[in-house]
């Protein structure tokens, strides 16, 4: 499908565009202006230039590394929840019951921890995870082995890392079972008859084909936990110590608790900056694999049906219609 | 599809695993005080509905959750709106910077909250928004938008261009096809896309909290000052938790053939 030409179209946009701006752009700019003062309180400013990204990117200032510090843990954490949730989603996704109406008790249950606030989240582990009212804290110390989220660092890491398993895996899965639902059952019986093994069929038929989802899980979900501020906030405050302090937590803690306008908006942009390049990157490879698609569809002779995109003609190749 | 060995044992123990915390959450919010604190018990042995009869009482927490669904609704209504005719025109034109406008999108549904939380206050406090449910819905079209537009393109893509050829052919006006065609035709993606916006300002809380004092404090944050306050009312506490989810179960219903798609931002 093609598109036309039409420059009129940016009118249809321009809504888009300008409610955007006004909540993005504005701001932005209020932050790049900030990041090149300093300011003593009283509503006076003075231009300290490039100062505060220096003292950023210096580990031996105080900034510094408080800023390294957290980007640190949090990309520890980013690595460390992919690591599960990527694995442990697919199997879910592949568990999946296969009709009636399980399917949809399983979707519901599955898609019930998405849709909780983000501090409830948070309310529900602190609660679940505490020694004395919580099952989990309780059953744990009871059993013999001292766990304890508040004074101590590692439980206070596994608290969080089960709580993200807990909040984002069936994301994951849901993306998965959409990837596997695209799959023509001729593909699975084409399998049978070439007597292709278990793992075979995972590696030839279904790992292929969500190979787009999955990419889409992978960065989403690295993306959200770069961000993750609300849920470790609630349940550890950041602590103890700073053993939990992820990067949106001191950058509310520069800005809101401190006030300190400068460094929190040298520290904004140089975390956006993060953010946008993996996002580029995102964008391109996401970009690629729709025109390779592409290519791969054209090549195969015209008189094969494609079964995938004939069930799926709306979304099957769309990315890089919008994009590329 | 096909399925792996021990499929059911495996889907069995996750789910209980996701639902095991929920299961505590809604027991502790049965529960009196004195039973939290004092015993270990499975479910409530003195069940009471206390906490919340409190809730739907006092207005300071009443009023939280209708705060909440003020914002939220309204920003579900601008999001899709404004959302509408540019998922027409990236679903079916090529205009001058086109894809750096689907990137610049994109872009900001990534971006992290935290950065925003600040030049937020000040913006909206200068134009005297802030405090206002205005200014928390406003807010969180910023990421709202940008998924609303993408999972609605999905949508409009999936109408055959022939239609519109027709519509316009029978002399429909632009305006009168797009309400009186294409709209019917792609009404469960504004569905879809309009569940995802209720559901990502719902469980939004930085922006939420930051732009509210008094007036339009949303439940979200009702909730943390009651944790970081003297005394700790589980029971209170677990029950407007629980208040939280029911929104989000009861929509979860209408939408569940669509989930894995919306959050695949229509690209499954």
């Amino acid at each position: 499908m093609d598109k036309t030409i039409n420059q009129k179209a940016w009118f249809l946009v321009l809504p888009v565009f300008l409610v955007v701006a006004f909540s993005a752009v504005l701001p932005l700019m209020t932050v790049v202006n900030y990041s090149m003062q300093d300011t003593f309180g009283n509503n006076q400013f003075f231009w300290n230039g490039v100062g505060w990204f220096k003292e950023l990117l210096d580990p031996s200032t105080d900034l510094g590394g408080r800023f390294l510090a957290s980007l640190g843990r949090n990309l520890f954490f980013s690595l460390v929840i992919l690591a599960i949730e990527v694995p442990l989603g697919i199997v879910v996704a592949l568990s999946m019951p296969r009709e009636g109406w399980t399917v949809a008790a399983c979707l519901i249950i599955l898609a019930l921890p998405l849709l909780i606030p983000w501090n409830v989240v948070g309310t529900i582990w602190q609660i679940f995870g505490r020694p004395d009212i919580g099952l989990l804290g309780y059953v744990l110390n009871a059993i013999g082995i001292d766990y304890n989220y508040v004074s101590n660092e590692v439980d206070a890491w596994v608290t969080v890392i089960v709580m993200d398993v807990w909040h984002w895996t069936s994301l994951v899965a849901l993306l998965c079972y959409a990837g596997l639902k695209s799959i023509p059952d001729a593909y699975y019986q084409a399998a049978q008859i070439d007597g292709a093994s278990r793992w075979a069929v995972f590696k030839a038929i279904q790992l292929p084909k969500m190979n787009r989802v999955l990419l889409i899980a992978v960065l989403l979900r690295f993306m959200d936990s770069f961000m993750i501020y609300t849920e470790p906030f609630v349940v550890t405050g950041g602590g103890p110590g700073n053993s939990t302090t992820f990067v949106s937590i001191e950058l509310v803690k520069i800005a809101l608790g401190q006030f300190d306008l400068g460094k929190a908006a040298a520290l904004s942009l140089v975390y956006n900056l993060i953010i946008l390049i993996v996002c580029w990157i995102f964008y391109t490879v996401m970009t690629n694999a729709g025109v390779e698609r592409k290519v791969q569809a054209a090549s195969e002779p015209a008189a094969e049906p494609k079964p995938s995109a004939a069930l799926k003609p709306v979304t099957a190749l769309k990315p890089k219609e919008g994009v590329a | 599809m096909h399925s792996i060995p021990g499929r059911r044992l495996i889907m069995g123990l996750f789910l209980i695993f996701l639902l095991l915390p929920i299961y505590w959450l809604v027991n502790m919010s049965f529960k009196t005080n004195s039973e939290i604190v004092s015993t270990m018990t499975l479910w409530p042995h003195t069940p009471t509905l206390q906490h919340y009869k409190r809730i739907f009482t006092d207005e300071s927490w009443y009023s939280g959750y209708i705060n909440s669904l003020e914002y939220v609704v309204l920003n579900t209504i601008i999001s899709i709106s404004v959302a509408l005719p540019a998922a027409y025109a990236f679903s079916r034109y090529r205009f001058l910077g086109d894809k750096h406008l689907f990137f610049w999108l994109l872009s900001n549904r990534m971006a992290p909250a935290a950065v925003y939380a600040l030049p937020f206050f000040n913006l909206y406090s200068a134009i005297g928004l802030f405090d206002t449910p205005w200014a928390v819905a406003l807010a969180h079209c910023i990421f709202n938008v940008p998924l609303a537009v993408w999972i609605l393109e999905g949508f409009v893509s999936g109408v055959p261009r022939e239609i519109d050829e027709t519509a316009f052919l029978d002399g429909y006006s632009f305006p009168r096809f797009f309400i009186k065609i294409l709209v019917p035709l792609i009404a469960s993606g504004i569905g879809v896309a309009a569940f995802f916006c209720f559901m990502f300002s719902w469980v939004e809380l930085l922006l939420a909290r930051t732009l509210t004092s008094v007036q339009a404090k949303p439940i979200a944050a009702i909730m943390t000052r009651t944790v970081s306050a003297a005394g700790m009312d589980w029971g209170l506490l677990a029950a407007a938790g629980v208040l939280t989810i029911i929104p989000g179960a009861l929509v979860i219903w209408f939408v569940r053939n669509y989930i894995a798609r919306g959050f695949a931002l229509g690209r499954v």
